[in-house]
């Protein structure tokens, strides 16, 4: 998902050692379904765990303004504008919730933009992919918004207090973004024929990735039983996966599209959509920084910090200044 | 980055239905009129608030996690203090 790096193994494991009393009482409270918060007693693999992955949802909200802001001054009508606005607003608006409970966990936002753009703090694979016509758009809300719902809803019970409340807030305004892509795809899909095979083209390019952003397959997923015992995870990669298929399968029959799966088909015993083998070696790559447009999301995150740095700097001057003003003409007045 | 740190905000919003305002999360800004622009954008993009407080988050001063028992316990011996403790004759009815 958002975090799908978290799979990926992290160096030196600490043992909570000489904490036994204190992880029990945590574990504790954790099982029945209390809310961890903030200043609580927490072992330090949980806390670890957390920061990073609440500050790679975060980051991944961030940089997903990118593919989309590409078409605000383009949308083909200002009903679409005004609505492309909103939505890449809210998106900003979740990563700063997100920055916001990662930083009760006690890191700085300072650091946390820090990991981001020197490389070392991962994001979502799916935004590394381009959007290429406004067909884009419309898959990016039913597709990567509908994979990122199926995935927030069960972290709105996850035991950390502040992460919860976030998902909470982040849930409430998704099903807009999913509901105004798949409005985007139905109008492309009952409209000219070129418009038809955009909608068709824009499938193609996002029907694999968006499986990706599941993360990598049950059997190759590590740290998966930590999440699941803490109860910031409650459901595996391939259930959700599995989930959001059956979800979505439908969903683009109903368009009159075809998924580019040929193994794609529905199971009557299970009940289930089957489908095909996610090409890994391409996850893999994209999560590593070797996708189509890594290079070119994180340039344009730096030169955003650098360009804004003059404007913090001069907000921050002025501030004091003021206090410094105020505070002489209160003792010039006594 | 050698930046300075931006200062913390707490951000408490009410909402229309009459309820006391209740703590969202927080911003970074450099002064208090900017908080509450921030606090504006990032927490009331749909009309989920008619009123915000923002607060230096180093101006709150809260009670220690490890002292709940010590803090909080000495109220959840005094069943005295509910109404239920109280017997009430059944034929006097509701009281
Ligand atoms: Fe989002
Ligand atoms: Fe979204």
């Amino acid at each position: 998902m958002y975090t799908q790096a978290l799979n990926v193994p992290e160096s030196g494991t600490a043992v909570d050692a000489g904490d036994a009393d204190k992880a029990a009482r945590f574990q504790a409270i954790v099982d029945r379904e209390d809310k961890v918060e903030p200043n609580d007693w927490m072992p330090e693999s949980y806390r670890r765990t957390l920061v990073r992955q609440i500050s790679q949802h975060a980051h991944s909200e961030i940089i997903g303004m990118q593919p989309e802001g590409n078409w605000i001054t383009r949308a083909p009508s200002l009903k679409r504008k005004a609505a492309l606005l909103a939505k890449v607003q809210d998106e900003a608006g979740h990563g700063l919730y997100l920055y916001a409970a990662a930083e009760t966990l006690g890191v700085s936002r300072e650091e946390l933009y820090e990991q981001l753009l020197s490389g070392k703090a991962k994001y979502s694979s799916i935004f590394n992919y381009p959007t290429l016509t406004w067909a884009d758009i419309g898959a990016i809300g039913w597709l990567v918004d509908g994979a990122a719902i199926m995935n927030q809803i069960p972290l709105c019970r996850c035991s950390y207090g502040p992460y919860a409340r976030a998902m909470i807030r982040i849930c409430k305004e998704e099903s807009f973004h999913q509901r105004q892509g798949y409005e985007i795809m139905a109008t492309l899909c009952g409209g000219s024929v070129k418009q038809r095979e955009m909608a068709q083209d824009a499938l193609n390019r996002w029907w694999w990735p968006s499986l990706m952003m599941f993360g990598p397959s049950d059997k190759d997923s590590l740290h998966s039983s930590d999440t699941m015992r803490w109860k910031i995870k409650r459901f595996s990669n391939d259930d959700l996966r599995q989930r959001f298929v059956d979800a979505t399968v439908p969903q683009g029959r109903h368009l009159g599209l075809t998924f580019p799966d040929p193994e794609l088909r529905f199971d009557e015993q299970a009940g289930h959509w089957q489908f095909g083998e996610i090409d890994w070696a391409e996850f893999k790559r994209v999560l590593s920084g070797d996708g189509p447009c890594n290079r070119q999301r994180m340039q344009v995150r730096r030169e955003l910090e650098a360009d804004g740095a003059w404007v913090r700097e001069a907000a921050l001057v002025y501030a004091r200044k003021q206090t410094e003003r105020n505070s002489a003409a209160k003792i010039a007045a006594e | 980055m050698s930046e300075t740190p931006m200062p913390l905000w707490e951000v408490f919003i009410r909402n229309r239905s009459g309820l006391p305002h209740k703590h969202c999360g927080s911003v970074h800004a450099p002064d208090a009129t900017m908080a509450l622009q921030a606090a504006r954008d990032v927490y009331t993009r749909r009309g989920e608030s008619v009123s915000i407080w923002v607060t230096p988050s180093s101006a709150i001063v809260a009670s220690d996690p490890s002292d709940k028992e010590e803090m909080f316990e000495p109220t959840g011996s005094k069943i005295y203090r509910h109404p239920t403790f109280y017997k009430v004759p059944d034929d006097v009815g509701h009281m």
